[in-house]
């Protein structure tokens, strides 16, 4: 596969998005993770929803 | 279960839970097939290969406005019906939005580079997409100003309904004015006017570019929705402290 004379703009472009796609995936799965975490300790302190269930419980 | 159970959060986080792992692999499928087809396909008689760029420039544009559109939707579900869910889902959209909003702009001008001999100009296509990616980062500012969710929801969906303003400027800014930005060439009257070579690869990208939205969106909606709980619960804990 040749690119041509404007190879640098291609694979720029591709790598651009491929880096924004990949930082979206992993700020949204260290948020989860982040959130999962505070739950997890909120669920050990012992506090419980208004349902009576428990941080963690679906 | 029914269309109402999902105003249930916690219905909801089942929902994902169980939807989630095959939305993202036949997004990663998706994301293979039109990738390989990219690669593969033709060199443009005018354009040569960087119409390869526009196989990822073209879906990042529709979703830039796509986004918007589903956020309008749900500031509307905030202000008519006050559904539990929908400023959920407006603000979870914002920074997906904007990254695509981003992504659309920068292809846009490395493509643009070669083929008008310009990065960028001031026309009214790509003037019009850069105050929408604007918006989005006046909004996400505005999510994170106010402190309580449901005081900034209703101000989100004001400020996003009177942005939509800017979706059909957008669309039609090739048809009403004079730019450099070439017209619609795909869902227009008369059929596309794109070869088959170029349009199959271009649909392909732009529906797993959509399922990549849609999958990030359920994520995010899903730690909103957690984030929320810890917040209410943190709020608990400290009144049960106080008393």
């Amino acid at each position: 596969m040749s690119l041509g004379p404007y190879a640098s703009f291609i694979v720029t472009a591709y790598l651009m998005a491929t880096a924004v796609v990949a930082v979206l995936i992993a700020w949204i799965a260290i948020d989860y993770r982040s959130q999962a975490q505070r739950l997890r300790a909120l669920d050990e302190s012992g506090i419980l929803r208004r349902s009576g269930r428990g941080a963690t419980e679906m | 279960m029914t269309l109402i159970d999902l105003a249930n959060p916690t219905k909801f986080l089942a929902l994902t839970a169980r939807v989630l792992p095959w939305l993202a692999g036949l997004t990663a499928i998706l994301l293979l097939i039109g990738l390989y087809q990219s690669a593969v396909a033709p060199d443009d008689y005018q354009q040569g290969a960087t119409v390869k760029i526009m196989f990822i420039h073209v879906p990042n544009a529709w979703l830039s406005m796509f986004v918007w559109a589903v956020m309008s939707a749900a500031s509307l579900g905030t202000l008519v019906w006050r559904h539990p869910l929908a400023d959920v889902a407006a603000k979870a959209a914002a920074p997906i939005g904007a990254a695509f909003t981003f992504l659309a702009l920068v292809t846009g001008s490395l493509w643009g580079r070669p083929m008008w001999g310009t990065y960028w100009e001031w026309d009214a296509r790509l003037t019009s997409v850069l105050i929408l990616f604007l918006m989005y980062l006046g909004l996400i500012a505005l999510w994170r100003a106010v402190e309580d969710p449901s005081r900034a929801a209703r101000a989100a969906a004001v400020l996003t309904l009177v942005g939509a303003i800017n979706l059909p400027i957008i669309k039609f800014s090739v048809d009403w004015w004079n730019t450099l930005h070439q017209p619609a060439s795909v869902f227009r009257a008369g059929g596309s006017t794109l070869d088959r070579a170029f349009l199959i690869p271009l649909l392909v990208m732009a529906l797993a570019f959509t399922l990549l939205f849609l999958t990030l969106h359920l994520a995010a909606m899903r730690n909103e929705i957690l984030r929320r709980r810890v917040r209410r619960l943190q709020m608990m804990q400290a009144s049960q402290q106080v008393a």
